[in-house]
């Protein structure tokens, strides 16, 4: 059928559909069983900011999946690695002291020893991102460069990354600090990943926050309406009105209520610009531009790419190259975040990356998927797991149950493609 | 007479859209050698598979009655249970096991649960002793050549049973003394083993000199049976069989056309096989294609002429390319795809599903593929220019289909053939390669595609087109080269062109042929 059909729309969207399930299912259990409210501004913007580095990281695996279903299963272990270097240039520790200290040898008890005089200046906040960037930028491009020219499986590559940056990073930590982890970390760098944009008190309306939100819904109608009347006046297939009014409700209704959420609990963590940074960007590299699109035929065809001219080998180099500079963000917001580098950060990051890709309809094959959809299986897997454990569920049976979503997705989306093929 | 082993009566296989076969017969007496000619897509291997059941018992009409039952085989088991065996052109031996081990994969020697080495080895000499293979039978199969990897599929036939033992094409990557060799085990093992054979091939002298009987099958029908001591079955003979049908008006004529001056030009190209680094797949190979001009290249499948068209498209396959490309009279090399497009060239390829389309994208993400640039602004994509463009295409090749945005997926063989078309016309290229522009798709769509082809010519392309189809060359080309065995054995005006001098020139038996060859079109 060439019209618009509801019934098509319901099918394209099923996993949002799922996901407002899942959420309103969640609130009522949560209030009926321990009498919590899942729409409290604390929980809603903690399930935010717990799952952010999923949304990050989930950009970067979904242009990795696209070149083909090629994962990255390095990611946990580099976010890691990443912010032992973050913690190891920006605090005060061992290994910085043994590199720039001042030392001079004392006589105690008839014995020398070193003492230090003087301890090492940590470096100030931007020479620091500059230095774990470019340890990314290094990490991308050998990975990059081995999986795409020296044609190493990617998840070999990855694999081997993964092991690696774990003992390297937990070696780092353990040589830097006493206590196996770097806290304490300088003020300015804090405030760039975490903390709430123009903070007000607990239980106030926070103003910038509210403007914000107008403003960014208002953007949403604008776009939403310019488009549909480009296609109208070039005459192309457009969507009934009615239907883009709804649409646009229901985004500002979402937009709304996080605002609403955000502005009571103190205003706009700073982590949610990042993510919608993050989001946008890629959002409109995989939908507007001609790389974007590279990557989608690299992974529907590689032979037919390289035969329509395109440079397959770059593109597999910048989809890893590209995921370990987003693995650097996610593990800054992370370290912000928890205040503290420490050898457990990051585990099993890649996995959660990878399911909210799978999950989000993302082709476990390569060629097709969207950044919008990553982003709903992200939500759902996090409104799971939040769900779930404010009902009191154990963590074992929350494992248990995101396996089976995992699962249940692909399945669906398998079955659903062979029902297409049939008509 | 001989007891007939094998019939198959009036068999009639059709697949969505085509009919493959129509109401064949074919009757095989124990202990002879059958061969079976045609052209490519007569229906040779079609048939062959019905037989084995690759295609099984109720996808086809007809009833197939071998050692006196009426068989029903539903997959290849049934079938080899019966000792009907079938080697495949494609050899299908795992390089990292061994001889022994690969003769008996599937027919594992021993018990249930263990696998008997001892008997396993012991077994596999046996047979290799009975093809004159003297390697041992741990050797690894990635260490003995092509030809030997084709006695070891002989011997691991005879492993299980064979009564009748199908040999699709095999002598197709064999040399001379192998091939020879290949064909006097098949004499040995039906004089000694009283092996009954069927061999398909495109070399016309083997299956003079091996056959009993030469079934020849054209278009999906078995056109006649010659019997080696009775009839007539020198080469000529057996090509006037294989091509013996008129040329109707299938082909849209071409006119006013202006040939202008010599657009591309290739000299002394010779490629090497990508794996097999010695096996030359292109041997000097020199031709030249004009404005406005229409080259059609034919050889049978294997010829090298997919090689070729690839080889130049910016070096797409092939190692150690030598030989000269002139663009427009200059002379150029084209490193990869991107640099051949922009030098305005273009490969539409036979494999339009392996290498030609993204089968999971819309038409109008397939259409604008190999000039992307043409509808971005910068690196950004203008959706509605893109738009345009994809209906523009739809509309002047009259594409069947509800809307740009159907996945290529869905479309019909022909509509998916347009789509690739579309995407290389839309690149504007001077130079159009197309292979096999209407393999696989229905009579009215070829018709389509000609006279897209002759459009093309018309402003002022140069197209050469590779194809097995004899009457689809002659008719639609100014001049056509005739390829065999990565040479370049002939060439002659389309005006002056039969199908069987062109046949000729393949199997290398008429001089008359070559001197037109010499002749004409310096």
């Amino acid at each position: 059928m060439n019209g618009f059909s509801m019934k098509n729309v319901m099918k394209k969207n099923v996993m949002t559909i799922a996901l407002f399930a899942v959420y309103v299912l969640f609130v009522i259990l949560a209030a009926a069983i321990k009498g919590t409210n899942m729409l409290d501004p604390s929980v809603v913007t903690s399930l935010i900011e717990q799952n952010a580095y999923v949304f990050i990281l989930g950009a970067g695996m979904l242009m990795c999946m696209l070149t083909g279903g090629n994962i990255d299963l390095s990611v946990g272990s580099f976010v890691c690695f990443a912010g032992a270097v973050i913690g190891l240039f920006s605090v005060e520790n061992k290994i910085l002291n043994e590199w720039y200290g001042v030392w001079t040898t004392q006589i105690v008890d008839g014995k020398e020893e070193r003492v230090l005089v003087t301890a090492a200046q940590p470096l100030s906040t931007p020479v620091v991102l500059l230095i774990v960037i470019g340890v990314g930028l290094a990490y991308g491009a050998l990975l990059g460069f081995l999986i795409a020219y020296v044609r190493i499986p990617p998840w070999i590559a990855t694999l081997a990354g993964y092991l690696a940056f774990r003992g390297l990073g937990t070696q780092v930590l353990t040589t830097a600090s006493t206590t196996n982890a770097i806290s304490n970390f300088p003020k300015p760098l804090l405030a760039i990943f975490s903390g709430k944009l123009f903070e007000t008190g607990w239980g106030e309306m926070n103003i910038p926050c509210l403007i914000l939100g107008i403003a960014g819904s208002a953007v949403v109608v604008f776009l939403s309406l310019k488009a549909r009347a480009t296609k109208v006046k070039k005459g192309y297939q457009a969507d009934p009105m009615w239907f883009v009014i709804l649409k646009c409700c229901l985004i500002v209704a979402i937009i709304m209520f996080l605002t609403v959420e955000f502005a009571l609990d103190g205003g706009i963590p700073v982590v949610v610009l990042w993510i919608l940074a993050v989001l946008i960007i890629y959002g409109i590299i995989t939908e507007k531009t001609t790389i974007g699109r590279h990557f989608m035929t690299v992974g529907g065809n590689a032979e037919a790419s390289r035969l329509s001219g395109i440079n397959n080998k770059r593109i597999m180099f910048v989809a890893y190259l590209n995921m370990a500079i987003l693995t650097v963000i996610a593990s800054l917001v992370v370290t912000a975040r928890t205040g503290a580098a420490n050898a457990f950060a990051g585990q099993e990051f890649e996995l959660d990356a990878i399911a909210a890709c799978i999950v989000g309809g993302v082709s476990a094959y390569g060629g097709a998927g969207t950044i919008v959809g990553m982003v709903v299986g992200a939500t759902l897997i996090g409104v799971i797991n939040q769900g779930m454990s404010l009902v009191g569920v154990d963590q074992d049976w929350i494992k248990i149950v995101k396996g089976l979503v995992l699962l249940g997705a692909v399945v669906f989306d398998i079955m659903s493609k062979k029902g297409n093929k049939k008509q | 007479m001989a007891k007939v082993l094998l019939e198959m009566n009036s068999i009639t296989k059709t697949f969505p859209g085509v009919k493959a076969l129509d109401n064949v017969n074919l009757k095989v007496e124990e202990g002879e050698i059958h061969a079976l000619v045609g052209e490519n897509g007569a229906g040779k291997s079609t048939l062959m598979n019905v037989l084995s059941g690759i295609y099984p018992y109720g996808t086809y009409d007809g009833d197939i009655v071998y050692d006196g039952e009426v068989c029903r085989f539903h997959n290849i088991k049934d079938s080899e249970k019966k000792g009907i065996v079938i080697i495949h052109q494609e050899l299908a031996l795992v390089p990292y096991m061994t001889i022994g081990e690969n003769m008996f994969l599937g027919n594992e020697q021993g018990s249930k649960w263990c696998i008997d080495w001892y008997k396993t080895y012991a077994e596999a000499d046996k047979y290799l002793a009975m093809v004159g293979l003297t390697d041992s039978s741990k050797t690894l199969i990635k260490d003995i050549g092509t030809g030997k990897q084709q006695l070891v599929e002989i011997a691991k036939a005879l492993a299980k049973n064979a009564k009748l033992l199908i040999l699709d094409e095999p002598t197709s990557s064999l040399n001379e003394t192998d091939s020879r060799a290949l064909l006097d085990l098949m004499k040995k093992l039906q004089r000694e083993e009283n092996l009954t054979m069927i061999i398909i091939s495109h070399k016309l002298n083997e299956v003079s000199y091996v056959a009993d009987k030469i079934t020849v099958v054209r278009d999906g029908s078995t056109i006649e049976t010659l019997d080696a001591k009775t009839d007539d079955i020198s080469e000529t003979r057996i090509i006037k069989g294989m091509v013996g049908r008129e040329i109707t008006d299938r082909f849209p004529k071409r006119h006013d056309v202006e040939i202008g001056d010599v657009m591309m030009e290739v000299r002394d190209w010779t490629v090497y096989h990508p794996e097999f680094s010695e096996r030359k797949v292109c041997d000097e190979v020199s031709i030249n294609v004009r404005r406005g001009e229409v080259v059609g290249i034919y050889g049978l499948m294997g010829a090298g002429r997919t090689e070729l068209a690839m080889s130049i498209f910016g070096r797409s396959y092939g190692i150690g390319i030598s030989g000269d490309l002139i663009l427009r009279g200059q002379k150029v090399t084209l490193k990869s795809p991107k640099q051949a497009i922009e030098a305005g060239l273009a490969y539409v390829t036979e494999d339009r599903k392996g290498n030609g389309l993204v089968l999971s994208n819309s038409i109008l993400r397939n259409t604008t593929l190999a000039n992307l640039k043409g509808v971005s602004k910068g690196s950004f994509i203008d959706p509605d220019k893109e738009y345009e463009v994809a209906e523009e295409y739809v509309k002047k090749l009259k594409t069947k289909t509800p809307s740009v945005e159907q996945l290529v997926g869905n479309l019909s063989g022909g509509n998916q053939q347009k789509v690739l078309l579309a995407k290389w016309m839309f690149a504007n290229p001077d130079v159009l390669i197309l292979d096999e522009p209407t393999r696989g798709i229905d009579v009215g769509a070829k018709y389509e595609i000609y006279c897209i082809i002759n459009d093309l010519a018309k402003a002022g392309k140069s197209v050469v087109m590779i194809s097995s189809e004899l009457p689809e060359v002659i008719g639609m080309s100014d001049r056509i080269y005739i390829m065999n065995q990565a040479k370049i054995v002939g060439e002659m005006e389309a005006s002056e062109a039969t199908q069987e001098k062109i046949m000729a020139c393949i199997v290398g038996v008429s001089g008359e042929a070559d001197a037109d060859g010499v002749g004409s079109e310096a």
